[in-house]
Order: structure tokens, then C-alpha cells, then sequence
């Protein structure tokens, strides 16, 4: 039978569970587009973001740079063994060399911020920097806006996204079962837990929209405009600093994102976001 | 099996985030590329004018946000033998020529600028890198300058030409130079400065002489200005991108 060996494949690939099941449309075709573009926007926007950061690799607390007393700094200190680099965080300093403070550029030490490899372009190239994150911003930017619109007029945000009464008050219970790496299944695994919808949101709407005001801030046309963005984030260096954090969080709620979806069923949460088609557990009456 | 499998997955993955970065450095390299990311600038342009309008001031600031000491970047002293002796001087003979597509060439010396209506304003400058120094200018507001050279019709930009050669030694001369366009040149905060905190602009700020247009980022504030030009378009000067810092590949818009 030819269409056997295709099953094993698809079995071993954990494409289809080996007991019975059945296919649930999961993500709608906007969702999945938008998810993917926003996908790619981060990596180039993080990416850049760190080039424009090393032309400057320290981050202040207010309206202007307190020069000597920065938040956050990656200096690279000259030894007789070379550049050492040192990440100080507030009155704390840590030897960071070969990865911040001072890496390696075609095998030779450099004082840099971000190594090489985090940077878009690699070299320092602080104009180029600004012209691939100002053009993944308004990418980002248009992206995000369809997908709030989508989101809050067509029901996506009340239904799915936003924590009931219920889902709050089984908070506990899902933390825990989540640390015991165990996932919802059947009729349970058709919507998200209440941890997903606390993430998703938050990241969706809270951080999404205070990374791009943050990045506003920082422009001298926008605060004339604005005034109002640098009262709220308290000047224009500590924008600066609220940005950078909001990236580092993005960066953080994709490494867990790519961990729970390697832990609950890589290839059928891989699938759901492609084709819209997941995998569900069990007969169709559970 | 599965170990394996996901080392594999982790190789494949590493392989091809290295990939794409070495692709978009190199793509980064690429002329086309440039330009076409270059294209966003004009969006961003108009976006922010739609919000900002043509006269919204950029936030001004206290004495007490004042900065101990104000950092200065870029050239922090000419140093030719005829900047050296105008600073000498006193930049007492130093003029500022104001030419081009006007009506009325001017040529003013210091005292005469600074006999003109002046305006002080505590602002921020932001640097293109990332940090911020607030600091209290004192200068003849540009507007008043251009409407005594009497702009023509055709009048687009207005080109700062400077004391300072960007070239490293041996190569030919090449002068800073920048430019705005006159939206952003007559509006009431962008001045020809002589003063910074009460005190006569010093070498490294851009003495006698700089530019402040504070919704903009440094880069376009050039100093050490000796003559003023009015034109049309700026495709023929120098790299043909309106400043020396654009023909290296920074955006002509410095708002952002």
C-alpha cells in the first residue's frame, strides 16, 4: 500500500498522533499572515535595533545622558592581554568578554557593544542600521495595527485573547501544569489556556504598543509633535531605556515561545500556524 | 533518535539564521538596497510633518536640566591656519556669506548678527548615536537672516557650508557641509547660535558660529558655518545627498 510508508513518515514526524484523531481549523488566514511577517520584523528589527545600540552602548534614566552614571553599559577596558569587555548594570560589572563589551570581528578583538553576529549589518554600520529598522518599523508598525483592527472588531481579542473570570481563577492550576510540561489535550487544546492568553496579550498589546511609542519618543519631530510621550516615559533617554527593555522582553517571550511549542507538538503547532490545521487528540465527541 | 533529531533541527536552524545574516550584511552592501530602504525616509518624512506641522517647538527645559558639561562630537576644532587665526581674533573678522537664489546677497560679520533680534532656548540635542544633552542657546533666529537676503520664488533649501574639512590628511579638502529644507529652516527655533549656557560658543561647539534646529538630530546642526547658501535642489553639491554626513549614507531627514 503506497500510502503507508507516507503515514509512518508523518507519524514519526509527530505530523499526526499515532491514536485516533481529527483536524481542527486553529488559526484563521490573518492570523497566520500576520503572525509571520510580525515573526520576521522582530528578527531584523532586534537585529538593527543592536547595530544602532553599539554606536552608543549605554542606556541613561531621564531626559538627558547622565554620562557617568549610566544604567546599562558594554565598554571595552584596553589590558596588555587586549580588549576586555565589561557589562556594567547599575553598580554591578561583569566580565563579559568575546560576547558584549568586545568581540571578535574577522578574528580580531574589537571594543563593540552587541557581537557581530547579533548586529545588522555585522560591521559597524550605524546608517545602514537605521535605514533596515526604520524600514521594519513601519512594516511592524502597519502589521500590527491590521492585526489589532482584526483583533478587536472581529471578535479575535474578546474570544480568544482576553482572560475570562474562569480562566483567571484557574491560574494556579494551569502554572502548575505547566511546570510539570503538561499540555491540554482534546476539546481543551481548541483554545488557549490562561497562561497563553495572558502572554499573547500582553506581548500583542501591551508591549507591541509600548515598543513602537518608546521608539517614537526618541524622535526629536515626534516630541515636538507629542510633548505628552516624553512626560509619560519620563525623557527621552529613559524611552530610550524603556525600548531596550521592550526588546529584550520580546527576545524573552520568543525563546519561551519556541519552547512551548517544541515541548506541546512542534510540527502540529508549526502546521496550525501554516496551513491552519491542528491536530486534535481523540474522536470528535471527546 | 530524538536527540539526534533536534540537534540536527538546532544545526539547520543556526545555519540558516548565519545565512541570512551574512546574506543581509552583504545585502547591505548592495547599492539598490540602499536606496530602496532609503525610499522609507520620504514616508517618514511626511508622516512626522503630518503630525508635527510646520511650527509645534520642540520641548524646552529648565536651568536646572542643564548639562554640567555638554558633549561635543564631530570636529572638536578645525584647526587651519585661517581658523586658527579667526579664533585668535576673537572671530572678529569672521563673516557669514548668504548667497544664492536670493535677492539681496549678505555678507555679516558677528556683530552684525548678533545685533539682530536674538532668541534663547534650553533644548535637548539629540545625537544620531543614542545620547542626549540639554543646553541653553542663544542665536539670530535663521527666519530673520533669510528674509533679510530676500529668497526667490524657486528658493528650496538652505545649504550650511563650514570651517571644518572631514578629509583625513593627504586627501582632497572636503568641508562639512548640510542643509534643510526652508520649512524647517524658518521655523522659530532653528537659529544661527553664538552662545551656548551665557557664553560665547566655544571651538568645540562650533565658534563662532552653528546651527540649531531642534527637532532635528545633531548631525544636521552644522558649526563652524562660513557662508549660507539658498537653491533650488542640492543634486549637484558635493555627493548630491545635501550633507556630508548624507553622501555617507545617513538620511537626508534627520527628524527621526
Amino acid at each position: 500500500m503506497p500510502a503507508e510508508p507516507a503515514k509512518i513518515l508523518r507519524r514519526a514526524l509527530g505530523l499526526v498522533p499515532a491514536g485516533p484523531h481529527y483536524f481542527f481549523h486553529r488559526h484563521a488566514l490573518i492570523v497566520r499572515i500576520a503572525h509571520w511577517i510580525n515573526a520576521g520584523c522582530l528578527a531584523f528589527l532586534l537585529m538593527s535595533g543592536l547595530q544602532i545600540f553599539n554606536a552608543h552602548p549605554a542606556l541613561y534614566w531621564g531626559k538627558s545622558s547622565d554620562f557617568d552614571h549610566p544604567v546599562l553599559s558594554l565598554t571595552a577596558e584596553y589590558t596588555d592581554a587586549g580588549y576586555v569587555g565589561v557589562t556594567q548594570i547599575g553598580p554591578w560589572h561583569f566580565d563579559t568578554t568575546g560576547v558584549l563589551g568586545a568581540s571578535d570581528v574577522d578574528g580580531v578583538r574589537m571594543a563593540r557593544g552587541f557581537p557581530e553576529w547579533a548586529t545588522l549589518p555585522g560591521p559597524q554600520w550605524l546608517a545602514m542600521g537605521r535605514l533596515w529598522h526604520f524600514a521594519f518599523a513601519w512594516l511592524f508598525v502597519l502589521n500590527g495595527l491590521l492585526f489589532w483592527a482584526y483583533a478587536i472588531a472581529g471578535g479575535h481579542l474578546s474570544r480568544d485573547l482576553l482572560p475570562t473570570k474562569t480562566d483567571l481563577a484557574h491560574l494556579p492550576r494551569e502554572i502548575a501544569n505547566h511546570l510539570r510540561l503538561k499540555f491540554p489535550k482534546g476539546e481543551n487544546a481548541k483554545h488557549y489556556n490562561v497562561l497563553q492568553k495572558l502572554a499573547y496579550f500582553l506581548v500583542i498589546f501591551v508591549l507591541g504598543a509600548l515598543i513602537v511609542l518608546t521608539g517614537l519618543t526618541m524622535s526629536p519631530t515626534m516630541d515636538s509633535a507629542l510633548p505628552g510621550l516624553l512626560w509619560v516615559f519620563g525623557g527621552r533617554q529613559s524611552a530610550r531605556t524603556i525600548h531596550f527593555i521592550c526588546a529584550f522582553s520580546f527576545l524573552g517571550f520568543f525563546i519561551v515561545h519556541i519552547v512551548m511549542v517544541i515541548l506541546s507538538g512542534t510540527w502540529n503547532n508549526l502546521r496550525s500556524m501554516i496551513t491552519g490545521s491542528y491536530a486534535i487528540e481523540g474522536g470528535k465527541d471527546g | 533518535m530524538a536527540e539526534n533529531r533536534r540537534g540536527f533541527l538546532a544545526r539547520a536552524s543556526a545555519g540558516a539564521a548565519a545565512l541570512m545574516l551574512s546574506g543581509c550584511t552583504s545585502l547591505s552592501e548592495r547599492k539598490w538596497v540602499a536606496d530602496l530602504l532609503s525610499e522609507v525616509e520620504v514616508l517618514t518624512r511626511h508622516a512626522q510633518r503630518l503630525f508635527a506641522g510646520p511650527q509645534t517647538l520642540a520641548p524646552e527645559f529648565s536651568k536646572r536640566d542643564i548639562a554640567p558639561v555638554f558633549r561635543a562630537n564631530g570636529t572638536l576644532n578645525p584647526g587651519t591656519a585661517d581658523y586658527n587665526a579667526h579664533a585668535a581674533n576673537g572671530f572678529r573678522d569672521w563673516r557669514i556669506e548668504v548667497g544664492g537664489l536670493v535677492e539681496r546677497p549678505l555678507s555679516l560679520s558677528m556683530a552684525e548678527l548678533r545685533a539682530m533680534p536674538s532668541r534663547t532656548q534650553i533644548t535637548r540635542h539629540d545625537c544620531v548615536e543614542g545620547w542626549s544633552c540639554i543646553g541653553e542657546w542663544t542665536g539670530t533666529p535663521l527666519k530673520l537672516v533669510l528674509a533679510a537676503a530676500r529668497p526667490k520664488a524657486d528658493a528650496r533649501y538652505v545649504m550650511f557650508y563650514c570651517a571644518d574639512n572631514m578629509s583625513q590628511e593627504g586627501d582632497a579638502a572636503q568641508f562639512y557641509y548640510e542643509s534643510l529644507d526652508l520649512l524647517e529652516a524658518i521655523h522659530p527655533q532653528t537659529l544661527l547660535a553664538y552662545e551656548l549656557n551665557g557664553q560665547a560658543l566655544p571651538i568645540e561647539h562650533g565658534a563662532p558660529v552653528r546651527l540649531r534646529a531642534e527637532r532635528q538630530l545633531g548631525y544636521k546642526m552644522a558649526k563652524y558655518i562660513s557662508r549660507i547658501e539658498v537653491v533650488g535642489d542640492f543634486a549637484e553639491i558635493n555627493g548630491g545627498r545635501g550633507g556630508y554626513w548624507e553622501d555617507q549614507g545617513y538620511n537626508w531627514y534627520g527628524g527621526i
